[in-house]
């Protein structure tokens, strides 16, 4: 996803001289390219990301157009209160862009796992929250957000979901695309795990249960609409997410739903519970711990059902 | 070349800093705000500031030119408040909403107001911004000045110094920093608190061009000030030595009067003593 999101702003950066990256120090061999196209447009401001964030606010209240840059919590908790005072306040043209969503940087350790900053990042007022599922999103969300005005926060994740046939509809921030249609229950991801639920919804279509599968791409603001039809329509919903089930897709899920007075048949929150992601191991081990792979969320959905578990579609 | 700077006479600035501190005296008392203190350490500086140095127009707050002014010690906001509202960025008469509901004037120094560039009150904020404000202006080889205002509790904070590291890295010779050095912050001495000496060796070795100056002198102020950048290639530092509480007796000086607010006979001794010094 990161280099899907770098050669969108590649492309982009020459039609728009407005444009800005901001750097805390990352990057290392990744924004070569863009820094030697474009020199004037790239920044390393150095591992200050509290500077970084209260600068893009400047540059932004100048008429720029400027993305920060960095991985993990680093760009987002690090400075929180700059993305809040400085940049939301003052409602600063300021994309805010985390490299390793959830747990991608795996064994890197807990230090390096951005597993709050859905829930924190959605609850400052005017924040665009974006969190794409696959390549083509993540490349959408890019091109987005150079021409969105005001805040907005972008978490790209290592991994993605395989692209899939749905690419020809136009991606709309703020709307959910349905990735696969189904009617007995909903999948709804957000980020790379969206693969899981994907890999899910294959293994449950053998056992003639079919899943809708939503890529909650926009976090806030949330497409109520599709959300109430998903309760309406299908048999419960389980939301999917490498983050805490605290305030993230879940909570926002469970907001959302309870305002607009839908209730599925049943609603089930995966996602991290009360815990920090403290096991070494790969991304992909980890979701297989914390119960957030392709597998847990057969063994959630044929609970619910009460069927049995299907074997994964290898 | 700065076209719309207001130019006034010498004896004027004193005048506003007089005017500032009673206004600033009387939206503390009125709206039982702290930081008095803090505001009066200030005074004289932003009188200067808005006596001819800062290029403004308070007919045109926008104007793409002007140079730009943050209080990063958002605390003064009332000093900011008062010296706009009598450069005539809005009505004098507005300052009496201060603390009120429903108005423009919080506590902390507001960009919803004419004048202010950025909404501050969390210390450690304003540098950067300051700085990222003269990045920008140096991308499009504009040639307006950026100033910032900092208080010396706020040195502090770390990413103060993040971004001196920043300005000076990249030689913003259009960004001043003034730091309200008064030696008192929130609850003690900033000796007592957390050493800042050698404070002006400080920001030499972080790559700025230092002076020091009194920071009640009007004209040592209106001097150095009109002598930025102080070195070519370097952003400005200059540390202002003040008073905490500087014009009235019993506030200067001590901590007490960061946080106390002037009420009842202090608050009648208080202007009486400004008003006197006129």
């Amino acid at each position: 996803m990161r280099d899907a999101f770098i050669r969108e702003l590649t492309d982009l950066a020459p039609q728009h001289p407005e444009l800005l990256l901001l750097t805390g120090d990352l990057g290392f061999g990744v924004l070569n390219g863009f820094a030697s196209r474009f020199p004037r447009q790239l920044l390393n401001v150095g591992v200050a990301e509290q500077n970084m964030s209260g600068l893009a606010a400047g540059l932004a209240l100048e008429g720029h157009t400027v993305f920060t840059y960095s991985i993990g919590n680093f760009p987002t908790l690090r400075c929180l209160e700059q993305i809040r005072n400085d940049i939301c306040y003052h409602r600063a043209n300021v994309k805010i862009v985390c490299v390793g969503g959830g747990m991608s940087y795996g064994a890197v350790g807990m230090s390096h796992h951005a597993t709050e900053d859905l829930a924190i990042l959605r609850a400052l007022p005017g924040m665009l929250v974006l969190s794409p599922g696959d390549l083509w999103e993540a490349a959408e969300a890019a091109k987005h957000l150079v021409s969105h005005g005001g805040p907005a926060y972008l978490r790209l994740d290592k991994s993605s979901a395989p692209l899939t046939a749905h690419r020809d509809r136009a991606f709309c921030p703020g709307v959910i695309r349905t990735v696969c249609d189904g009617s007995d229950v909903t999948l709804a991801a957000t980020g790379g795990i969206l693969g899981e639920a994907l890999l899910a919804a294959d293994a449950l279509a053998g056992q003639g249960v079919f899943c809708r599968v939503l890529s909650v791409h926009t976090i806030k603001p949330l497409d109520t609409n599709t959300l109430v039809a998903a309760a309406l329509e299908t048999g419960g919903i389980v939301s999917i997410e490498e983050h805490a089930v605290d305030g993230g897709l879940g909570g926002a899920i469970a907001e959302s739903l309870m305002e607009a007075g839908a209730s599925p048949g049943f609603f089930v929150r995966m996602g991290l519970r009360n815990t920090f992601s403290s096991v070494v191991g790969s991304q992909q081990y980890l979701r297989r711990v914390y119960s957030l792979d392709a597998a847990a969320i057969t063994r959630i959905v044929s609970a619910k059902l009460g069927i049995p578990v299907p074997l994964l579609v290898s | 070349m700065i076209p719309n700077r207001v130019t006034i006479d010498v004896d004027a600035p004193l005048e506003l800093a007089r005017r500032v501190r009673i206004q600033a005296l009387r939206m503390t008392n009125r709206s039982g705000a702290s930081h008095i203190g803090s505001a009066l350490s200030c005074a004289d500086i932003l009188a200067e500031l808005y006596s001819g140095i800062l290029n403004v127009d308070p007919a045109n707050p926008g104007s793409p030119d002007r140079d730009r002014f943050i209080l990063s010690k958002g605390h003064a906001g009332v000093c900011l408040y008062a010296v706009l509202a009598e450069r005539g960025f809005f009505p004098v008469e507005k300052l009496v909403s201060h603390y009120q509901d429903g108005s423009d004037l919080c506590g902390h120094a507001s960009h919803h107001l004419a004048g202010v560039e950025a909404s501050t009150g969390s210390l450690g904020h304003g540098l950067s911004i300051a700085a990222g404000m003269a990045y920008a202006a140096t991308l499009r080889s504009a040639p307006h000045r950026v100033f910032c205002l900092l208080s010396d509790g706020e040195c502090d904070e770390g990413s103060t110094w993040e971004a001196a590291l920043f300005a000076a890295h990249h030689g913003l010779s259009n960004l001043v920093a003034i730091v309200d050095y008064n030696g008192m912050q929130g609850v003690a001495p900033v000796a007592a608190v957390v050493r800042l000496e050698p404070f002006a060796d400080k920001w030499t070795a972080f790559g700025w061009a230092v002076r020091q100056v009194d920071g009640h002198n009007h004209e040592a102020l209106r001097t150095v000030l009109r002598d930025a950048p102080f070195e070519p290639g370097k952003p400005s530092c200059l540390v202002a030595r003040t008073t905490k509480g500087k014009g009235v007796s019993f506030m200067e000086n001590t901590v007490l009067w960061h946080y106390r607010v002037p009420r009842g006979a202090e608050f009648d001794a208080a202007l009486a003593e400004l008003e006197v010094r006129s």
